[in-house]
């Protein structure tokens, strides 16, 4: 912030006056650091495709083609968009305390199922009632998948990183286990899966659009996720315990439940990202539930620096990507794992473009120094160590 | 057929037979990556991009052995590979205010990513494979014969874990290497160079959990296919923990986990295939049961380096 009571500092000194006010310059500076991340991850990806026989001009022309060129693309960019949403929230809500969950798509698998199950259940009562109970046991039980990772990482010191991934792998075992045992539909031969939970009781379209409803359950859990992380009590100590749990402690947070309370809303949202896959796309549970959404949402949420307003438009993009993969595959012949290269790629680029935060004195305080500027979000070392 | 008997003649027996065989079998890539990232985080860093190593490991063996014909030349490129992906990776993590565990992530899914891409030709052709050593010579039934077919790498393993033992605990690499790992100011002052030993020792790990990528593409299951590892290199990264950062303890959790990984393939061949992919989990349960058995919220493991992120 410009000092206002030293006017005469700064107006003999031109080289310190700074663009706006210092959340604007911090916003400007993550803006222009992701935006260069993302051009550089782009220029290596145009090598990469060059060596791999392609012209990159031609590839991102494509790319741009096969997710925001037309309304049709532009709509299958949506529909991936939404559950992106969902699981990158998943990443994002833990992390602002310090934790990094990576097992998104595990929550997604038991949600679903979850979601399938409460389906059949509730078949032959109304749409409305099947779809409620659908979203409620989704949230929950992806909730509670997730909420045990971080209740086994405050209470018994097992890393979540790992943990959130072992309950992926458990998770599409159990998934599995079930669509191929006691939850089979005997008319599923090729591909086992539960009953159809009814065509009727299927989450529908956005009028006007070729988009499901899904979609509006994403926009609406980062704003949600915005509200209770960004402006409630309850995420202005989550910021503390991230920041420093000792402090968080000794001022009386209950860190151990807030952690596991994110964790829960985390999963919750990543279970409903399952549900919408139920409940809008295949209308059962099966194989199918293993998306890979779960996986880019740790990259949307890395991207968007775990603020859930961002997640928004970061989803939307790494969705057109996803949708773009199939134009790809037609018009050059590239295998289907391109996308998954250049998300890796992205993901490297924007790592190590944590380095240059404070490197530029542009977007710099007039007094402090550059060293000093706080790290905001997942990227500085989470100086966690819940006790 | 000829198992099918076997199986009938073992009876029962072939349960403890077929895990006894699948941990020896089994356990060869966990003990490579597990070796590799033990390795690595004695010097302070995590290496989560060790599942993404592996994978791709495993992708420019098969291809190696594919091209020249040599599976040896394969696990040699392997390595070379994962070195040069460990490299990465501790470059990345020298820079300031870059994450290690994030990093990690973020090679895990480009690795893994990558190999899908380079390795789409060679999902069909047949590569030659890695030889192994039949000791079962003797019997006459099937099961144990091939229950005895033993890998040189896994040989290799058995020679590798003490002696990564011996140089982390009695050379003066293993000091400076630990020296690191403990205190990264001491090692400064010292006059070492932080960030070289941990390239050093992450590209060490890199190359060894190539080479047990190399093992499951040229050896077990033996073909490359996009299905091939399912969470081996990061369960390798919770073993480390359970191992206690100890080379010979790896080893011995290694066939703890082969054993797991092969109770529900060896349930299957005697006829017991209910809940077959349930028992798919045993592995990450025990892996999970593990950590939770042997973490602790409240102090630091044994053995557990000071710098390192992981355990914190």
């Amino acid at each position: 912030m410009i000092n206002p009571a030293a006017p005469a500092a700064t107006a003999t000194a031109p080289e310190r006056r700074r663009l706006g006010g210092a959340k604007a310059r911090r916003l400007a500076e993550t803006l222009s650091i992701r935006s260069g991340a993302v051009l550089t991850a782009l220029l290596i990806f145009g090598v990469f495709v060059a060596i791999a026989g392609a012209n990159p001009l031609e590839v991102f022309y494509e790319m741009y083609r096969g997710s925001f060129g037309s309304s049709f693309s532009f709509q299958n960019t949506l529909l991936r968009a939404a559950p992106l949403m969902l699981t990158a929230l998943c990443t994002a809500l833990p992390a602002k305390l310090g934790l990094i969950i990576i097992g998104g798509e595990g929550a997604a698998v038991v949600g679903g199922l979850a979601a399938a199950v409460t389906g059949l259940g509730l078949r032959g009562t109304s749409p409305w009632l099947v779809l409620t109970g659908m979203l409620l046991a989704g949230f929950a039980v992806g909730g509670l998948w997730i909420g045990l990772a971080g209740w086994l990482r405050v209470y018994r010191g097992v890393n979540e990183t790992i943990s959130s991934l072992l309950l992926t792998y458990i998770a599409i075992a159990l998934l599995n286990h079930l669509v191929e045992g006691p939850l089979r539909d005997a008319t599923s031969l090729n591909k086992p899966s539960t009953a159809h939970i009814g065509i009727d009781n299927m989450l529908h379209n956005i009028p006007g659009l070729d988009v499901h409803w899904g979609l509006v359950y994403g926009v609406v859990a980062c704003v949600v996720a915005y509200v209770v992380m960004d402006v409630s009590v309850f995420g202005f100590g989550s910021s503390m315990v991230g920041g420093n749990v000792r402090a968080a402690q000794l001022s009386g947070l209950p860190v151990r439940a807030m952690t596991v309370i994110a964790c829960l809303l985390g999963g919750g949202a990543a279970g409903v990202a399952g549900m919408v896959e139920v409940a809008a796309v295949h209308g059962k549970a099966n194989a199918s539930l293993v998306t890979g959404y779960g996986y880019t949402g740790i990259l949307v949420a890395f991207l968007a620096r775990n603020n859930p307003l961002a997640i928004i438009p970061v989803a939307t993009l790494l969705g057109g990507i996803g949708a773009s993969s199939g134009l790809l595959q037609r018009v050059f012949n590239l295998p289907d794992a391109t996308v998954s290269v250049f998300q890796g790629i992205l993901f490297i680029v924007i790592l190590a473009g944590e380095t240059l935060y404070g490197r530029f004195a542009i977007f710099q305080e007039c007094a402090a120094p550059p060293a000093t500027k706080p790290a905001v979000g997942n990227s500085s070392t989470p100086s966690q160590a819940v006790t | 057929m000829e198992t099918a008997a076997a199986a009938q003649a073992l009876g029962l027996w072939g349960v403890p037979l077929g895990v006894a065989a699948g941990a020896v079998r089994v356990s060869t890539p966990f003990l490579f990556v597990s070796l590799g990232e033990c390795v690595t985080e004695k010097s302070g860093r995590v290496n989560l991009g060790l599942e993404g190593t592996l994978v791709m490991g495993a992708m420019s063996a098969y291809a190696t052995s594919y091209w020249t014909g040599s599976p040896w030349l394969g696990v040699l490129v392997a390595g070379l590979t994962g070195a040069l992906l460990g490299g990465l990776h501790a470059s990345l993590c020298a820079m300031p205010r870059v994450n290690d565990i994030a990093v990690g992530i973020a090679l895990m899914l480009f690795g893994v990513g990558l190999a899908f891409f380079l390795g789409k030709p060679f999902i069909k052709p047949i590569a030659p494979h890695l030889p192994a050593i039949p000791f079962g010579n003797w019997s006459s039934i099937s099961q144990v014969r091939s229950a005895l077919q033993v890998n040189v790498l896994f040989l290799v393993g058995l020679v590798l874990a003490p002696a990564a033992a011996f140089m982390l605990a009695r050379t003066r690499w293993g000091l400076v290497l630990r020296t690191v790992g403990e205190s990264a100011d001491s090692a400064r002052a010292m006059g070492y160079d932080v960030n070289r030993v941990r390239l050093v020792s992450t590209m060490a790990g890199g190359f060894l959990a190539g080479v047990g990528g190399s093992f499951l593409s040229l050896f077990y299951p033996g073909s490359w296919n996009e299905g091939l590892s399912s969470g081996q290199g990061l369960m390798a990264v919770a073993l480390v923990i359970f191992a206690r950062w100890d080379p010979v303890r790896c080893l011995w959790a290694s066939l703890l986990f082969g054993a797991a990984s092969a109770l529900g393939p060896a349930l299957q061949s005697v006829g017991v295939t209910k809940g077959y992919y349930l028992f798919n989990a045993a592995p990450y349960v025990v892996t999970l049961a593990i950590m939770i058995a042997t973490s602790s919220a409240k102090r630091r493991l044994p053995g557990q380096p000071a710098e390192l992120t992981v355990a914190r």
